[in-house]
C-alpha cells in the first residue's frame, strides 16, 4: 500500500470521467481524495453517460488525456470488459461473488433501488404507483432520463412493470404503465433535472432512491417511495482502463473508494456502498446516514444480464411508440 | 487563410507556359476555400456515409439502412421535417414582415437598431436555455401558466401542448426562426430602391403592380433562400428540442444522439451514422426542390 501511495504521488495525476459532484456525493469523494494525497483530479465530462466513459478510452486511450478509471452501468461494463485491466482492491473478499468479476475486471461499487420520489407539498401522498394515473397528477410525472438511453430510466420502467404484474422477465407491463400514463396526460416527456425538480416542472420523477433522495436539499417537502411490490434495484460498477495513463493513481483511487472512509462518503450520499452488510457488522458503518436512507420492505430483486438485454430490446422497439 | 494564398497567386499569376499560352491560376485563390469545405464538410460527410455500412464490430452490412424502416424512426422523420417546414414557411414569412416594418421606418432610427441587435442575440439563442426559458415561463409549472389558470384561463384544459412534438416544438423554434429571418433577409430589402416605386407610380402602375412586378420578383430568391436556411436550421437542431421532450425522441438528430450514447445496450453507431445519411438526403431533396423552384420563379416572374 504505501509503495502504491508513493508511485501514485509520483504520477501526481488522476483522470476521471462522469462523475457529477451531486450523484451518489461523488464531490466529497474527489475532495477528499485531492486533500489526503496531493493528487490532481481532472473530472472530465461530469453529466456523461456510461457509453460516452468507455468511448473516451476507445478515443483518447493512453493519452495524457484518457480516463484513468470510470463508474458504468452494468450494461456497459459487461461489454466492454476488454478495455479493462483487473485489479483486487483490498476490501475484496467483502464483495459478494454476484457483484463483481472474478478477476477483477469490474466491481460494483454502490447503488440503491428505483423509486418514485415525490413533492408533498404539490401532489397528494403516492400509495401505489396507480395513484399516478389520477387527475391530481396530470402533467406531473417524469422519467430521468430516456429509457432507451439511460440507464436509470430503464429501470424505473422495470420497476413499474414490477408493480403492475410484470417480472424481471417482462418489461411490457411497465412500458403499457406509461402509455396510461400518457394517456391520462400525467406523464411529461421532460428529462427531470435538478433545475425541472425546483421549478415544480416535475413534482414526481421515478429515480434511484439516493439520487431522489438528494432532492430534499431543493425542496423540502420531498418524499421517496418505493412499493413493497416492486424493490429493484441496481448497482454501478468500477473499472481500471487497461491504458490508463496514470495507473497507480488509479489503483489508490479505487482503493480509496473501497476504504471504510470512502464507502462512507458514498452511504453519506444515500447511496449504498457495496461493502455496506460488511461494515455493519464490523460497526465501521455511518449509523446516522445508513438510518436516513429511504425506508424498503420486501424481497430485492436484480436484473440478470440477459434480463436487462431483454427489457432493453423490447423498450427500444415499442418505447416511442408507447408515449407519443 | 488568404495570405497563405496570396504569394502563390503572386508569383505565378502571369508566367506564361507550355507553348506560350497563358495558363490561367486565378483558382487558386479559391484553394483555401475548397480545403476548408472538404476538411470540414466533405471528409465528415463521407466518413459517415462510409461507417453506416458497417456494424458494432466492424463487418460489413446494409442492416443499418434497413433499419430506418423501424416505425419510431419514420416517426421521427414525419415529424421532425413537419416542424422544419412549418417553422421554416411560418419563420420566414413573418420575418419578412416585421424586415419590411423596420425597413419602412427611419434607417437609422431606435426601432431599426434595437430590433437588428435583439434579432442578433436571439436568433442564436437555442439550446438547453431556450427549453427551460419556455417550461419556466409558459410550461404547467411556469409563472405565465399559473396565473392564466388562477383567472380561469387553462390553457391547458386539453393536453399539455407545449409538449407535443409539432406545436411546442413548433412554438420554441419561431423563438430563434423568425430573427434569424430578420437578419437575413433585411439585406435584401435595403437593396430595394424608393425610386423603383417612384417609377412604377410615374409609369401609372399601382401598388398591386409594384409587388408583382417589381419588388416580388427582386425579393422572392432572397425569401426562398432564406426559408431553405430557415429549415435546414431547424432539422439540425437538437439541444433545444432534447431539453423540451426528452421522451419519443421526435427528432432524428435526438434518434442519433439515442444510437450514441445509450448506456443501456442500445448503442448501434453504424445505424446512428444511417440516419444522418437519411438527414443529408432530405436536406439535399430540399435544396434541389429550393433550385428548381427558384429557376421557374425566375421565368414566372
Amino acid at each position: 500500500m504505501d509503495a502504491l501511495v508513493a508511485a501514485a504521488k509520483a504520477e501526481g495525476k488522476l483522470n476521471v470521467i462522469a462523475l457529477p459532484r451531486d450523484w451518489a456525493n461523488y464531490g466529497k469523494e474527489l475532495d477528499t481524495f485531492h486533500s489526503m494525497y496531493g493528487i490532481d483530479i481532472t473530472s472530465d465530462n461530469p453529466d456523461g453517460s456510461s457509453q460516452q466513459e468507455v468511448d473516451a478510452i476507445k478515443q483518447l486511450g493512453g493519452t495524457s488525456r484518457g480516463p484513468d478509471v470510470v463508474d458504468v452501468g452494468m450494461a456497459v461494463a459487461l461489454a466492454n470488459t476488454t478495455l479493462f485491466t483487473p485489479y483486487k482492491v483490498a476490501t475484496w473478499g467483502d464483495i459478494l461473488d454476484s457483484q463483481k468479476e472474478s478477476t477483477g475486471l469490474w466491481f460494483q461499487d454502490y447503488g440503491g433501488f428505483m423509486s418514485v420520489g415525490y413533492d408533498s407539498a404539490k401532489v397528494p401522498a403516492i400509495t401505489s404507483l396507480d395513484d399516478l394515473l389520477k387527475p391530481e397528477y396530470k402533467g406531473k410525472v417524469a422519467l430521468n432520463g430516456n429509457p432507451k438511453q439511460a440507464n436509470a430510466a430503464l429501470n424505473g420502467v422495470m420497476m413499474a412493470s414490477l408493480a403492475e404484474g410484470g417480472s424481471v422477465d417482462d418489461i411490457s407491463k411497465g412500458v403499457d404503465f406509461f402509455h396510461r400514463l400518457k394517456q391520462a396526460g400525467t406523464f411529461v416527456p421532460v428529462q427531470a433535472t435538478t433545475a425541472t425538480v425546483k421549478n415544480g416542472t416535475t413534482p414526481v420523477v421515478f429515480d434511484w432512491d439516493y439520487l431522489s433522495a438528494a432532492h430534499g436539499k431543493d425542496v423540502p417537502g420531498w418524499k421517496v417511495f418505493v412499493p413493497n411490490s416492486a424493490v429493484l434495484g441496481g448497482y454501478y460498477a468500477q473499472a481500471i482502463s487497461k491504458v490508463a495513463p496514470h495507473p497507480a493513481a488509479a489503483r489508490l483511487w479505487e482503493e480509496f473508494l473501497y476504504s471504510d472512509q470512502g464507502q462512507n462518503i458514498w452511504l453519506q450520499g444515500l447511496a449504498r456502498p457495496v461493502r455496506q452488510a460488511a461494515m455493519q457488522k464490523s460497526g465501521k458503518i455511518d449509523a446516522t446516514a445508513a438510518a436516513a436512507l429511504p425506508p424498503v420492505n420486501g424481497t430485492p430483486q436484480f436484473l440478470s444480464p440477459d434480463q436487462a438485454t431483454a427489457a432493453k430490446n423490447y423498450v427500444v422497439a415499442h418505447w416511442d411508440a408507447a408515449i407519443s | 487563410m488568404t495570405t497563405a494564398g496570396s504569394p502563390a497567386v503572386a508569383t505565378n499569376v502571369g508566367r506564361p507556359t507550355l507553348g506560350g499560352r497563358r495558363f490561367s491560376l486565378d483558382w487558386i485563390g479559391v484553394v483555401p476555400f475548397l480545403g476548408y469545405a472538404a476538411l470540414f464538410l466533405v471528409l465528415p460527410s463521407a466518413i459517415v456515409a462510409f461507417g453506416a455500412f458497417f456494424d458494432a464490430n466492424n463487418a460489413f452490412t446494409l442492416d443499418n439502412f434497413t433499419h430506418l424502416s423501424r416505425s419510431y424512426i419514420v416517426k421521427s422523420t414525419i415529424d421532425t421535417t413537419t416542424v422544419s417546414a412549418i417553422t421554416a414557411l411560418l419563420g420566414a414569412a413573418l420575418g419578412a414582415i416585421l424586415s419590411y416594418v423596420i425597413v419602412t421606418g427611419s434607417p437609422t432610427g431606435l426601432l431599426r437598431r434595437i430590433v437588428i441587435s435583439a434579432s442578433g442575440v436571439l436568433a442564436q439563442f437555442g439550446g438547453v436555455t431556450l427549453a427551460f426559458a419556455f417550461i419556466a415561463s409558459i410550461g404547467p409549472a411556469g409563472l405565465v401558466y399559473l396565473f392564466a389558470q388562477s383567472h380561469g384561463f387553462d390553457y391547458y384544459a386539453h393536453g399539455i401542448w407545449l409538449f407535443e412534438p409539432i406545436q411546442g416544438l413548433s412554438l420554441v423554434y419561431l423563438y430563434f426562426q423568425i430573427p434569424l429571418m430578420v437578419l437575413v433577409f433585411l439585406p435584401a430589402l435595403d437593396g430595394i430602391k424608393p425610386q423603383w416605386r417612384e417609377a412604377t407610380e410615374s409609369l401609372g402602375g399601382n401598388t398591386w403592380h409594384y409587388w408583382r412586378h417589381v419588388a416580388g420578383p427582386l425579393l422572392f430568391p432572397a425569401f426562398l433562400g432564406g426559408v431553405l436556411l430557415l429549415f435546414a436550421n431547424a432539422f439540425s437542431a437538437y439541444a433545444t428540442a432534447n431539453a423540451l421532450i426528452n421522451q419519443g425522441q421526435p427528432m432524428l438528430a435526438q434518434q442519433i444522439a439515442g444510437a450514441l450514447s445509450s448506456e443501456v445496450g442500445a448503442y448501434e453507431p453504424g445505424f446512428a451514422k444511417s440516419i444522418a445519411v437519411e438527414m443529408i438526403v432530405i436536406v439535399t431533396l430540399v435544396t434541389i426542390l429550393y433550385t428548381q423552384l427558384q429557376r421557374r420563379t425566375s421565368r414566372w416572374l
